[in-house]
């Protein structure tokens, strides 16, 4: 059956629409939900938020905007997304020594995920946390000042969630 | 004596509340401007406050509101709380722990312009932050702090709330109004500039937030006040994120125009590990690095930064000693910056990348002096408004300088220029 959003994510959309005069603002918003529902977004999904959404978006349109962004997974990640930021300040206070634990403890490279599903490793940009670096974003939350003792830690822990 | 406006209650664990925020004099500003000021008496008073916009670009807040024409159609006021500069972390703080200080602003920022909607757009990965700032919406809303007939003034002004999600560039205004739009996050060419034709095509204010939240202040002490805190071209406080190699990294709130060397040894304690200090980019990645000289003759304001060529911009201070490795940094800005170019121009798709590659073939000890040169002659053409957004400029500004002042530490990791080798005299065949 062909995608369409969940009771929670349907309800969101409808309070989403009267916040903005112009349809085409809900793209975003709705690639948010996509990705709530199922993790990332795909062909299905972008097909149905142009269906939802209607004249003038379409699927073309659709596409164009969740590839640009890097936040929408184009593909299924780990139940637990490791992001790591690698610039200047977490570099600085040593993130590199992070992404070598994290990799070396979960046999994975960057970008990799793991065979059990259960974690995705990335190397981020900027996580904008810079004077608690190095940081590291899971799923939604932020870890930082990190060592790789912390990390260490955290894994476990998410593991024995997982 | 250090002077602090927006930071004074935020150690207090309910500074996020609503009831926290009408405790110690919360929305009395947006009262007085809502019931007594005109939009012009607003303006008016912003302008002579002197205060600039905390974004980056330091241009004067009451002039971009002034800019809006008094037209029939909607005017739009945006929040641009898309942070992403690296070093600059301030409005992540301003969001999760005064988010009523950032509500009261716009509101009155939004009878200044005569706007009735307006939109919070807030960098996607600040999940925390978002989900705070939604409650305190939906409080202000409760309390009739928002919506019809605020305060019972009979003015109308509706916030929502909008998630980017993932897109450095939509920090650049234009940018932000095409995501905002459901559209890429492409730069728009200017003019016209969004206070003409903005979201949806009418005017627009896009403003930081640090920028909104000066604003309930210059109401309440009238902008006379205001300006006398801080230099006399850069009035007021600002936020300063230091990062880096420091001993207490974070964000500390200071009047204008203190020493730098202040900031450095006595806020934030000094070097960490007790080392010499090598270098510090004083406004975010894309302004201009200092050296340790420069750095301690400087004061943190816009025209002593600007003196030593160089920009305040977001307020992020990155400190590097002795012992970082400015190959390698500058390598990570250039490689932030391909990876962040939008790809609409030319020479900021094709020109950040090859800067990128040229810098690691150079950190892992595989490029020559050529590749110097290459550099420089790239960003040339990079700068200057080749481009429709400064993203190439930025990049420029992140490495050029670092290259020029710091020479020798790339000069070590070069190769030398091979020479060519002399052709082989052709020996005739005798035999």
């Amino acid at each position: 059956m062909a995608y369409q959003f969940s009771s929670d994510s349907e309800t969101r959309f409808q309070k989403l629409i009267p916040q903005f005069p112009n349809k085409r603002s809900l793209i975003l918003p709705c690639l948010f939900l996509l990705q709530r529902d199922q993790g990332f977004v795909d062909h299905d999904g972008m097909q149905y938020i142009a269906d939802r959404i209607g004249n003038p978006v379409s699927l073309a349109h659709v596409h164009g905007v969740a590839t640009f962004y890097t936040m929408y997974n184009k593909k299924p990640v780990g139940k637990f997304h490791i992001q790591i930021c690698a610039n200047i300040s977490c570099y600085l206070a040593g993130s590199d020594s992070i992404t070598e634990k994290v990799c070396e403890k979960l046999n994975l490279e960057k970008g990799q995920t793991s065979k059990d599903k259960l974690f995705t490793v990335d190397e981020v940009q900027c996580l904008g946390a810079c004077g608690f670096g190095p940081v590291a974003q899971i799923n939604d939350r932020y870890y930082e000042n990190l060592t790789p003792e912390k990390i260490d830690q955290v894994l476990e822990e998410l593991g024995r969630k997982g | 004596m250090i002077r602090k406006l927006l930071t004074t209650h935020i150690d207090h664990p309910e500074s996020h509340t609503l009831k926290h925020y009408l405790s110690v004099g919360g929305y009395e500003s947006s009262k007085k401007a809502l019931n007594i000021l005109t939009p012009e008496q607003i303006i008016n008073d912003v302008k002579t406050s002197g205060l600039r916009g905390r974004g980056g670009a330091g241009f004067p807040t009451g002039n971009k509101w002034s800019f809006i024409p008094k037209t029939d159609k909607p005017k739009y006021l945006i929040c641009n709380a898309d942070e992403g500069e690296p070093g600059t972390f301030k409005d992540r703080l301003l969001i999760e722990k005064l988010p009523h200080m950032l509500i009261e602003g716009m509101v009155i920022a939004a009878k200044a312009i005569d706007c009735h909607q307006g939109y919070i757009y807030i960098r996607g990965e600040f999940m925390k932050g978002l989900d705070i700032v939604e409650v305190a919406v939906n409080e202000a809303y409760a309390a009739g702090l928002l919506g019809k007939n605020i305060q019972g003034s009979g003015y109308d002004f509706e916030l929502a709330i909008y998630s980017g999600a993932g897109a450095y560039i939509c920090g650049e205004e234009s940018a932000l109004i095409n995501s905002l739009e459901g559209r890429r996050g492409h730069p728009r060419l200017k003019p016209p500039f969004p206070a003409v034709s903005g979201l949806y095509s009418c005017p627009t204010v896009v403003n930081n937030v640090e920028t909104f939240c000066n604003v309930p202040h210059i109401i309440q002490m009238t902008g006379e006040e205001y300006k006398k805190i801080g230099t006399e071209k850069s009035p007021g406080t600002r936020l300063f994120a230091v990062s880096g190699h420091v001993k207490k990294p974070g964000i500390y709130e200071v009047e204008m125009g203190t020493p730098m060397k202040e900031l450095i040894y006595d806020i934030c304690g000094g070097i960490k590990n007790d080392k010499n200090l090598k270098a510090v980019i004083p406004g975010g990645s894309s302004s201009p690095i200092l050296t340790s000289e420069e750095a301690m003759i400087a004061t943190m304001d816009y025209e002593s930064i600007a003196s030593l060529k160089s920009m305040l911009g977001s307020g992020a201070v990155i400190i590097m000693s002795e012992e970082a490795d400015l190959v390698e940094t500058t390598y990570r800005l250039a490689e932030f910056y391909s990876h962040e170019s939008c790809g609409q121009c030319t020479p900021c798709r094709e020109g950040t990348h090859w800067v990128k590659d040229i810098l690691h073939k150079i950190k892992v000890g595989e490029g020559t002096e050529k590749d110097v040169e290459l550099i420089y002659s790239l960003s040339r053409n990079m700068e200057g408004g080749t481009t429709i957004c400064p993203l190439a400029d930025a990049c420029v500004m992140a490495v050029r300088p670092t290259m020029q002042k710091f020479k020798e530490e790339f000069a070590k990791r070069l190769q030398p220029v091979e020479k060519p080798t002399e052709p082989k005299k052709e020996v005739a065949n005798v035999g």
